[in-house]
């Protein structure tokens, strides 16, 4: 076993134990972790679905641990009536699907809704997760619909109200259209351009020439002024707020150029820059675009999952229920959340426990058990059994908005990054338009018939067009070699961040650990410890409590008889004897205690304890090498997390980390960084979690490991698909390859620029020239950006290391 | 040359009917998503038209 680690076939996690699970596929049995992977594999090769396994680009979600019946709820008439919109041929309802990977995913959910009956179509985009599901209600439900996308794996979520993608839908359309007029009218303005160009050289009849120049202005005025909108709005509205972005000169240029340029068609003699400006309006929107597809995939699902709190709540007053807005709440209501629904406020239970799903808000992945008493936050998934609810805190005041606020917080003042770079490019265009001001006062005093023209040259030629695609097209070429290795960009300044970044703090909850539990000790009393372990594991085979999970690869026997006590434990018959499984005293039949004492879980017998059995959440087994690997990429190593000091020592021991701190809040975690941040150090944060949020956003750049709550995806720099810290230090070594490139191509641009600026303004430089020359330059840069997306990241490193550079410090910045 | 007076108002129609159509897409949704598409002829039973987004 322990020469390669056997994967399992569906999710792709270790199977850690010669176990007998398994699934028969294509003649041979592959092996699968755990009930639940068996189940979804099966049902997808069943189905017919087989193709999925064979075109996925990486492994799917480990089966969902959620239970048919949490979908009850969506069965309800007045819940489906809420949720959906009529159609022509139904209702549509439509979903943020969690657990969406790649393009197979979205094909294997689209394809088995399809399948069921009831399901007029059904379509999911796998850039945004979102699912669009038209069904007939007279043949299926809502209810059936989440049961059946639940059933592959994947956690579906309904989204009410507007969908927000449609938003963004919109935005894309027009930036799309935009860019598609713009280099339409390039092409044929420069095809109109070339002709007069040889004209000139070979001679060409007046009548012609004039005919041809007229062609060009009727082509180039619609286009610029559809095409160049966004730069006139951009700059009137930087000119009202004082705050002069490049839209300033580029909206210059391209109005002076136009009207100088109609002004001469007109009176027949004088140059035209048609091809110029339409040029250049089609390059500049080409860089735009690029940077609106990273930022609409950063926001999307932020928006979708804070809509996730539910907009109605079952007040209970005295016997009856009724269903109010959630903004009718007082403090001091009864509230009755269902199984399946989130708690919409802040609350105390009243009546009844059960198992609760805070991972949105607290990163925990498992559901935590709540009784009576226990408090309650709004936003977390009920997943086991209705219960009554004392509301405590309403609306603005609930842990889940504290959070949105401490997020939006963060939000606000972090980019340092971001407006270093903004008054970079301020002051250079302020530069640039005081050189364009120089030149047209002093030509206008040497020969005032050449002023226009050198000015022209002078703005359009230093147009910072290769200085402001330096960054962003090595920024795309970085994306797309995250890609290739898993990871996804949300941020564009995250790069030179990543690149910076000497100090790494790692949200300890699911990051450095497993975050699923694994038997820890066993204490046995008179009986053996593989005996235990065995009975352990039969009766938990029939529990859905999260501990079950440790036992999943364990031998198990048939058990008879099961009942399980909610909250105590779960009992059965195995040859003839009755076990108890559960609480201390659960397990002895003694009425049960609250709080209650120990961790862990015992096994009894005839009101005599056997097995005390404990459990631990394992540290990943690459965590100590991608540890070493990071800091010998001169990152220093801390811990920052809400658990135990206990634990978190524990963990900070075994990966040999001596910067640790234990139970840490939010905010501590937040100050933390701030301090860190203030003593200069420039701060990594990997976490997974909602509460992690605000300190991804405050950190200088930020990483979510991919089965984190996607909340925390959506607000890190860099979000990576597999769960896997392997691709932290391959990560760190793209973003300094691409600082490399982003210094060379700066360098390559200014350079360019002062040289280029006594030519344009000592009026030697027609403005064709200087558009060629600045189309030149941008496409050196760019060029040299594909470099990045072209060399394989492990040779490379590999190469490296071999000189011996990989394991130096990293280069001084 | 005078042909020219001819062809290039048909080329420049010509093009204003290639860009209406790419219009016409965009606003079809057919960019919207670039990649499924291409999966949906992995399935081997003929299937209804895909669901177009409903406005």
């Amino acid at each position: 076993m322990s020469a390669a680690p056997r994967l399992c076939f569906h999710c792709g996690e270790p199977v850690s134990r010669t176990d007998t699970l398994h699934v028969h596929v294509d003649g041979r049995d592959a092996p699968v972790c755990c009930v639940g992977c068996k189940a979804v594999a099966e049902l997808i090769l069943t189905s017919g679905l087989a193709d999925y396994y064979q075109f996925r680009t990486t492994h799917g979600p480990p089966a969902n641990p959620a239970r048919a019946e949490q979908y009850d709820t969506y069965d309800r008439p007045s819940t489906q009536a809420r949720l959906t919109a009529p159609e022509a041929r139904g209702l549509v309802v439509n979903l943020l699907v969690e657990g969406v990977r790649c393009s197979a995913c979205s094909w294997l959910i689209g394809e088995r809704l399809q399948q069921a009956t009831g399901v007029v179509s059904a379509y999911v985009n796998p850039a945004t997760a979102h699912a669009q599901v038209v069904f007939d209600p007279t043949l299926t439900s809502l209810g059936d619909i989440l049961r059946l996308v639940s059933a592959l794996g994947y956690r579906p979520h309904v989204l009410s109200g507007i969908d927000t993608a449609e938003v963004a839908s919109r935005e894309r359309r027009r930036a799309l259209t935009r860019l598609a007029v713009a280099g339409f009218g390039t092409a044929q303005v420069m095809m109109i351009s070339a002709a007069l160009y040889i004209g000139a050289a070979q001679g060409m009849e007046p009548t012609i020439r004039e005919y041809l120049r007229i062609i060009s202005l009727i082509i180039a005025a619609p286009t610029l002024a559809y095409s160049g909108q966004s730069f006139f709005v951009g700059a009137v509205n930087g000119i009202r707020n004082k705050h002069v972005g490049m839209d300033v000169p580029v909206s210059l240029a391209i109005v002076l150029a136009f009207l100088a340029s109609t002004w001469n068609t007109l009176r027949h003699s004088g140059p035209i820059y048609f091809d110029s400006i339409a040029m250049f309006v089609f390059l500049l929107l080409i860089s735009r675009f690029v940077e609106m597809t990273a930022r609409q995939r950063a926001c999307s699902t932020t928006e979708a999952l804070l809509k996730l709190m539910p907009a109605t709540a079952l007040k209970v007053d005295g016997v009856t229920t009724v269903r109010v807005p959630v903004d009718e709440l007082a403090v001091g209501d009864r509230i009755r959340v269902p199984l399946g629904e989130s708690f919409p406020a802040d609350g105390t239970i009243l009546t009844g426990s059960t198992l609760v799903d805070e991972s949105l808000l607290t990163g925990e992945p498992l559901p935590v058990s709540r009784q009576e008493g226990d408090r309650v936050i709004a936003g977390a998934l009920n997943c086991e059994a209705p219960v009554d609810v004392c509301v405590q805190r309403i609306g603005a005041t609930t842990t889940l908005a504290a959070i949105v606020t401490l997020l939006e917080h963060a939000q606000t003042t972090r980019p340092r990054i971001a407006r270093l770079a903004d008054l970079a490019a301020t002051r250079f265009v302020a530069a640039v338009l005081l050189a364009a001001v120089l030149v047209a006062v002093g030509w206008f005093l040497v020969d005032p018939a050449r002023a226009f023209e050198a000015t022209l040259a002078v703005l359009v030629a230093t147009c910072p067009c290769a200085l402001s695609l330096a960054t962003p097209v090595v920024i795309t070429a970085a994306a797309n070699r995250f890609a290739q290795a898993g990871m996804l960009l949300t941020s564009a300044d995250a790069l030179e961040a990543l690149a910076h970044a000497d100090t790494i703090v790692f949200d300890k909850t699911g990051t450095l650990t497993e975050g699923r539990p694994a038997i820890d000790q066993v204490v046995t009393w008179g009986i053996s410890k593989q005996r235990a372990l065995e009975i352990a594991a039969s009766l938990e085979r029939h529990s859905s409590h999260p501990y079950a999970q440790a036992f999943s690869g364990l031998h198990a026997v048939p058990a008879e008889a099961i009942r399980v006590t909610r909250g105590q434990g779960i009992e059965g018959v195995i040859g003839r004897q009755t076990f108890r499984l559960g609480t201390s005293n659960f397990s002895t039949g003694k009425p049960a205690a609250h709080p209650e004492a120990h961790p862990g879980v015992f096994l009894g017998c005839d009101g005599r304890q056997l097995a005390h059995i404990t459990f631990k959440d394992p540290i990943r087994s690459n965590a100590r090498r991608i540890v070493g690997e990071l800091r010998r990429l001169g990152l220093r190593a801390i811990i920052a997390s809400g658990d135990h000091q206990d634990t978190v020592d524990q963990v900070a021991h075994q990966l040999a980390i001596t910067h640790r701190h234990g139970r840490l809040l939010p905010e501590d975690k937040l100050a933390l960084v701030r301090d860190l941040q203030a003593s200069g150090a420039h701060v990594l944060a990997v976490g997974d979690g909602v509460n992690d949020a605000p300190i991804l956003k405050a950190a200088s750049v930020s990483v979510a490991l991919g089965s984190g709550a996607a909340l925390a995806q959506a607000s890190a720099d860099l979000v990576t698909v597999r769960h896997d810290l392997d691709t932290l230090p391959q990560a760190i070594r793209i973003s300094r390859e691409a600082r490399r490139i982003i210094r060379q191509n700066l360098i390559w641009a200014t350079a360019y620029n002062l040289c280029v600026l006594p030519v344009a303004a000592a009026g030697v430089m027609p403005p064709w020239v200087a558009a060629i020359g600045m189309s030149l330059s941008s496409l050196l840069v760019v060029i040299n950006a594909m470099r990045l997306s072209r060399s394989p990241a492990p040779a490379r490193s590999e190469r490296r290391t071999a000189r011996g550079l990989g394991t130096g410090t990293p280069a001084p910045c | 040359m005078l042909i020219l007076l001819l062809l290039i108002p048909l080329g420049l129609g010509l093009a204003a009917l290639a860009l209406w159509a790419f219009f016409w897409a965009v606003d079809d949704g057919q960019f919207d998503d670039l990649e499924s598409p291409a999966w949906s002829v992995l399935s081997d039973e003929p299937k209804i038209r895909p669901a177009r987004r409903v406005q």
